[in-house]
């Protein structure tokens, strides 16, 4: 009897499993979220975007899940050849047609950017063949951090202010961390602002790393706190400065009245205060 | 027994801490001499550079040919710049040697002006030999004075570690010789005025003129709140701080901020007209729930308070949560690039999170926008053949001389890569070409 009844119920949850998958066939098959995406945009419909578009051979450059210039004239390509209104925006209408028009193999298309490999997703192809082999041996890092994935988009490439590196974001970020970071938000963006103007300016080095590290220029730099990690608001407040907010009014210095050592400091023109610093020309 | 033991316990312990205290003694003296090294190499550059541009300025100024000059300017551009680089190496910050950077800086932008002009159609006039020859007599100078101070240097073993000891302490008494030559050096540069730099020398940076763009009436502190209270969206309650802008400041701003939970604002309205020039609102950004496109309609619903007309956008950027919009001014379809407004919006809730018009407040102003002297089909033909045009507009740009002139801008591809190039539309010179790279592989993230 209670053997009967336990086969029933494996056979059951059998049954209920069968059905299950069955009638979710994994993801729903649906096309893009319902954003109009721009140029500029980041993220998984961006992805999917440049998949469409590379699979119907508009798109040549990388699946990086960044909306750039390249994006922009495939997708007013494809608007072109298929009739649309050609305002580089993939709204609903472009959408569609893409859709219809393209495969999207999400997982491998998605699989491939995780791995962190070389690939193409052109139609009419085997996808065995547009991926690139990496022969570095020892398996490139096991990087399936899943949860962490999962909540982050996967595009591979990030925008950047025309001209500048992640790297001298950071290094800014590094010394507006140092010399301010307990300042307003504002106070931080004023400070990156000078790094700026300096580098614009006749007086003073012409890079980010010859500003900051001008000797005796910035004391965070002197005492080594340039060299503490910064925190995410110090990141945005350089940034803000380099997509072209300027609250310390233009300003090439600054001090704190309270700690500065030197008169000839006090000479300079002040522009205004802001927080603890004075910042002047 | 146990005294001896603990005896020679405590001299073991002094003999070792004697011997760790050595070490670091040498570890610090290795260091200090490394600093001190690339200080010296900086100085002894800075004045090689500076004897080497004088003498190439002297060599220029005897010249008689002009596809030799184009080079030679060059040379001398590059030399002032490795000057600067030097002076930048050193540990001045706090001491005024300003001037003489200007100096070689204004050195730089001269000869790289005349570098870059075909000098066989637009030979160098007699104003700017004779601004040449007043550069070779000032840099002979500068490097007179430079040469002393390296001599004594290297007579006497004066030490770069001195003169930061020196400045960090501000000791003004305790004469020291390389501090008092930098002095000297400044000085003399001081003395060669303004004006002697010629009438080409100045203007070069941008954001050196005033605000053109602002107009109306000047507001009192009171009327600065309520605009503030307004753009802000904040009610009665709400504490605001307002301060003024000091003398220095190139435009006078009321300064107003406030404090709200974890969120806080900033914002400079101009005292002549209150308009807004900075606004900035700096509060935790959530997950993104609204797309790059909606941002941009709500920042341009934002900006329609402003009553500003024909703005247009021309870029737009999503970094993480975040949004920003980039717009210029436009007249009859011409885009006004000096008239820029930015424009930041959050993109978990939509909200404007910052603004900033003041390089439009700064260079508007009432333009009458010439006719092209070109058309748009000989201008493109002075766009390199390799580059496929795919766009194209007429706008208006700061040239190099910092004045601004009427453009055709074409927008354009070549081996994957987009490029803008502005033709100038009177005479049909290239006076820009840049590439568009907004994008970055990700390094942080191993994904």
């Amino acid at each position: 009897m209670s053997k009967k009844r336990s086969f029933l119920y494996v056979g059951l949850a059998v049954l209920m499993m069968i059905i299950m998958t069955t009638s979710y066939p994994g993801k729903p098959v649906e096309a893009f979220s319902n954003q109009v995406i721009q140029q500029g945009a980041v993220g998984d419909d961006v992805i999917e975007l440049q998949a469409r578009l590379q699979y119907l051979g508009f798109y040549n450059g990388n699946i990086d899940g960044v909306f750039g210039w390249g994006t922009y004239w495939a997708l007013r390509n494809f608007q072109y050849e298929f009739g649309l209104e050609i305002d580089g925006l993939a709204g609903s209408e472009t959408k569609q047609k893409l859709a219809d028009a393209s495969k999207y193999d999400e997982n491998f298309v998605k699989k491939q950017i995780r791995k962190g490999r070389d690939f193409t997703y052109y139609g009419g192809i085997p996808k065995k063949q547009q991926v690139e082999k990496k022969n570095t041996g020892g398996q490139q890092q096991p990087k399936e951090k899943k949860q962490q994935q999962a909540d982050q988009p996967s595009n591979t490439a990030v925008n950047v202010p025309n001209g500048y590196s992640q790297n001298d974001i950071q290094l800014m970020a590094n010394a507006v961390y140092g010399e301010a970071r307990g300042e307003p938000y504002v106070g931080q963006v004023a400070v990156a602002s000078v790094i700026l103007n300096r580098i614009e300016s006749a007086s003073f080095p012409n890079t980010v790393a010859g500003v900051i590290f001008e000797p005796r220029a910035f004391t965070a730099v002197a005492d080594g706190q340039i060299w503490l990690t910064p925190n995410e608001t110090a990141k945005r407040a350089v940034m803000d400065a380099i997509n072209g907010w300027d609250p310390s009014g233009n300003a090439i210095y600054y001090f704190n009245p309270k700690t500065a050592t030197s008169n000839w400091i006090w000479s300079r023109p002040q522009i205004k205060q802001i927080g603890k610093h004075i910042f002047c020309k | 027994m146990a005294r001896w033991i603990l005896i020679s316990i405590l001299t073991l312990g002094l003999v070792g801490a004697g011997v760790w205290g050595y070490q670091e003694h040498q570890d610090k003296n290795a260091i200090l001499i490394q600093a001190e090294n690339s200080y010296q190499r900086a100085f002894h550059d800075l004045s090689y550079h500076t004897d080497l541009l004088h003498d190439k300025i002297g060599t220029v100024l005897a010249m008689n040919t002009q596809q030799q000059l184009s080079p030679q300017l060059a040379k001398i551009w590059r030399l002032a710049s490795e000057a600067q680089a030097d002076v930048g190496q050193l540990p001045l910050a706090l001491l005024p040697f300003n001037k003489t950077e200007e100096f070689l800086h204004d050195i730089g932008d001269f000869t790289y002006r005349a570098a870059i002009r075909d000098l066989s159609n637009k030979p160098l006039t007699d104003e700017e030999v004779k601004t040449l020859e007043q550069l070779y007599e000032q840099s002979g100078v500068i490097k007179n004075e430079l040469r002393k101070v390296q001599h004594m240097v290297l007579e006497n073993n004066l030490r770069w570690m001195d003169v930061q000891l020196a400045l960090a302490t501000n000791d003004t008494q305790g004469d020291n010789t390389i501090i008092d030559g930098f002095q000297t050096v400044e000085k003399s540069v001081a003395g060669f005025g303004e004006e002697d730099a010629g009438p080409t020398l100045t203007g070069v940076s941008r954001e050196n003129h005033e605000f053109r763009g602002l107009n109306g009436e000047e507001i009192t502190e009171k009327q600065a709140l309520e605009i503030a209270r307004k753009l802000f969206a904040l009610d009665k309650g709400q504490k605001l701080n307002v301060t003024k802008t000091s003398k220095g400041a190139d435009v006078q701003t009321y300064m107003v901020s406030y404090q709200k939970g974890d969120e806080n604002g900033y914002a400079d309205i101009s005292v002549k007209g209150g308009h807004p020039l900075n606004v900035m609102v700096e509060r935790p950004v959530n997950k993104t729930k609204i797309s790059l496109h909606e941002g941009q309609q709500k920042a341009e619903e934002y900006l329609k308070q402003f009553k500003l007309p024909g703005l247009e956008l021309i870029q737009s950027r999503q970094y993480e949560k975040e949004g920003v919009f980039t717009y210029v001014s436009t007249i009859d379809g011409v885009r006004i690039y000096p008239d820029s407004i930015h424009v930041k919006a959050a993109l978990d809730n939509g909200d404007i999170l910052a603004m900033t018009s003041r390089d439009y407040f700064m260079n508007h102003e009432k333009r009458d926008i010439k006719k092209p002297a070109i058309s748009e089909e000989q201008a493109r033909s002075k766009v390199n053949p390799n580059v496929e045009i795919r766009e194209h507009n007429l706008a208006i740009i700061e040239s190099d001389l910092a004045e601004e002139v009427l453009c055709y801008e074409f927008l354009g591809t070549m081996n994957g890569n987009t490029y803008r190039i502005f033709i100038n539309a009177m005479d049909g010179s290239e006076e820009k070409v840049e590439q568009l790279k907004a994008t970055e592989i990700k390094f942080s993230s191993e994904v």
